[in-house]
């Protein structure tokens, strides 16, 4: 990116922020190494615990404002997505699985406008793959245990095709259901937040830059602009985390319902 | 001019998406703008279609990333 030679004579050139500095190590080595995104998720993993048992642990009918605040997320986890989808039957087995991924996932998707953590672990690719691997394996052994091997295999083909279109009917559900599934729930969470996390850097150095090391009326004025459009878009950013966070509760769901149900 | 090339393909990997989402809340505003009270059920259905539609521009977005 460069800025016109107006009146970048002494300044050094912008850089624009660039993938590799998601990758911030604290110390070790190669795959070894400790980093930030782990701090992270290691403060994640304390604050829900210490969260949820405090707040449930004197659990009353009267509730306290800790207690109303989980019920307050517990209440659409369990009756708006646990029990629309999966069903009224056997629900509930699955209920703790899907509030621990959205509270887990809420929170480190949180982390990329909370001050002085602001940097989102979802943003890196291996946490969104090991969750999604939880969720992948447990969707599939579900599936596996109820239908057995060949019934799996048959539910996935809808009732009703000609014989010989069958086949390829088959390829393709198998294909959905093994590689696109898993591959699209990971990527998306990492998509959106990777690549929001991005433009917030992008605004902010930028404006940074132009405020302080251009010279000229012109710099000043987009400078502003675009620190404006850096709270603009940390507003949206807080809405997708939700929605993300949502989105992969809702498909986990979606996917487990899918492996319970017997017909297609 | 230096850049790239991979980045335009994220571009034209958005387009599609973008026209599918843009159907998707159409449909749900009519839905909820014809029956209000049925707005929980459709809520949880298009933010699943979006969800789907996005995808796409997903995989264009790591690819551009990707190809580097």
């Amino acid at each position: 990116m460069s800025f016109s030679p107006l009146a970048a004579v002494k300044t050094e050139s912008f850089e624009p922020p660039n993938p590799q500095e998601f990758y911030q190590r604290f110390f070790g080595h190669g795959d070894w190494s400790f980093t930030r995104p782990m701090v992270l998720f290691l403060v994640v993993g304390v604050v829900v615990c210490t969260f949820l048992v405090m707040t449930t642990r004197k659990a009353a009918i009267v509730p306290s404002k800790g207690q109303w605040l989980t019920e307050q997320v517990y209440a659409p986890i369990r009756n708006g997505i646990a029990q629309d989808i999966i069903g009224t039957k056997e629900f509930l087995k699955y209920v703790p699985l899907l509030f621990a991924v959205f509270c887990t996932l809420l929170l480190s998707n949180l982390m990329s406008v909370i001050p002085f953590f602001q940097f989102p672990p979802t943003g890196r690719v291996a946490f969104p793959i090991a969750l999604t691997l939880f969720v992948y394996v447990i969707y599939q052994a579900i599936a596996f245990k109820r239908k057995g091997v060949v019934g799996y295999l048959k539910s996935l083909i809808p009732p009703g095709l000609p014989m010989w279109i069958r086949p390829m009917i088959l390829v393709l559900e198998i294909i959905t259901y093994f590689i696109t599934r898993p591959v699209t729930l990971a990527l998306r969470l990492f998509g959106n937040m990777f690549a929001g996390h991005m433009l917030l850097l992008l605004f902010i150095t930028g404006g940074e830059f132009m405020l302080l090391h251009q010279d000229g009326f012109q710099y000043k004025i987009f400078g502003i602009g675009s620190f404006l459009m850096a709270v603009l878009m940390t507003l949206f950013e807080i809405l997708i985390e939700f929605l993300q966070a949502y989105i992969f509760t809702l498909l986990a769901a979606t996917y487990i319902a899918d492996s319970i149900a017997t017909e297609h | 001019m230096q850049g790239n090339i991979a980045i335009l393909g994220y571009g034209l990997s958005a387009i599609g998406p973008g026209v599918g989402i843009g159907l998707i809340f159409a449909a749900y505003i009519n839905g909820v703008a014809r029956q209000p009270e049925a707005r929980g059920m459709l809520q949880s259905i298009a933010i699943l279609g979006f969800a789907l539609a996005e995808a796409l521009a997903i995989f264009g977005l790591v690819l551009a990333f990707v190809f580097k």
